[in-house]
């Protein structure tokens, strides 16, 4: 590679990746590309959504409360629109992540440590929050009844 | 370069955000009574205007990662890519337009 001759200099030199993660797998930064490419679209139409059904709707952020979050969980298709969110946008902002850490932590022991706690932080908000959503009682037997949705009275 | 800039900015904070938007969240599972107390905060001034900051954040971050694909997909983009910046920021502009009287009047109208 060093050896070519100095006369045919077919691009600018460019240098070797900084990091060298020692796990090299074939396609895994082009995949990393295409999911991001992918899922961005997505995420555009279901968190501008969520937005806009949450802040511009009804009283905005003053609505909001645990009656309005069991309002909308007790529809499956708000359950399912949170849970896409959810894992997307952590998959997503993680693999985001990954790649600063990769352009800014150059101390192998910090990039490590790093990926360790992104990896951590990014499974844990997804099965906690995946758990949320699924188990999600709207009418907890011995709660408050003006705290919860009106519908509620006609469980009971 | 300076969209490259926004974009890592606005994606490194939305990230946090979300990491404690998830966390208050969770707050649903363990009582009505800790879940509003938490989420009353977020209507407060100070909060109010972080999300703004939030929702402007998220948008642009949105509206530069479709220009990026744009950019990467098509040689028509490629070749126009300074006015679709423009254009990133103008949708930003007049989409925030629709969102700050709205939103400050929920957070300040004490509605």
């Amino acid at each position: 590679m060093t050896a070519s001759s100095p006369e045919f200099v077919p691009g600018p030199k460019i240098k070797e990746p900084r990091i060298v993660s020692g796990r090299v797998r074939p396609g895994a930064e082009q995949w990393s590309w295409r999911f991001m490419r992918l899922s961005g679209p997505v995420l555009v139409v279901l968190i501008l959504t969520h937005l806009f059904v949450n802040l511009m709707t009804g009283d905005g952020i003053s609505q909001i409360d645990f009656a309005f979050v069991a309002g909308k969980w007790a529809a499956p298709l708000w359950q399912w629109w949170d849970f896409l969110m959810l894992a997307l946008a952590m998959l997503h902002g993680g693999n985001g992540m990954r790649l600063l850490i990769n352009d800014y932590a150059h101390r192998a022991w910090l990039n490590k440590t790093l990926h360790g706690a992104l990896g951590v932080a990014v499974l844990g908000i997804i099965v906690l929050g995946s758990l949320v959503i699924w188990t999600f009682d709207p009418c907890p037997i011995d709660a408050d009844p003006s705290l919860l949705p009106s519908f509620c009275e006609d469980v009971r | 370069m300076w969209m490259w800039v926004v974009h890592r900015v606005t994606g490194v904070a939305i990230f946090f955000f979300l990491l404690i938007h998830v966390l208050d969240t969770a707050l649903v599972r363990v009582s009505p009574e800790a879940y509003n107390e938490v989420i009353g905060s977020y209507k407060t001034p100070l909060y109010g205007l972080v999300e703004a900051g939030l929702v402007a954040a998220i948008l642009l971050h949105a509206f530069n990662g479709l220009r990026i694909i744009a950019v990467d997909h098509s040689t028509w983009a490629l070749r126009h890519q300074k006015q679709l910046v423009w254009a990133v920021w103008i949708l930003f502009a007049i989409l925030m337009v629709g969102f700050l009287p709205r939103h400050l009047m929920h957070v300040f109208g004490g509605a």
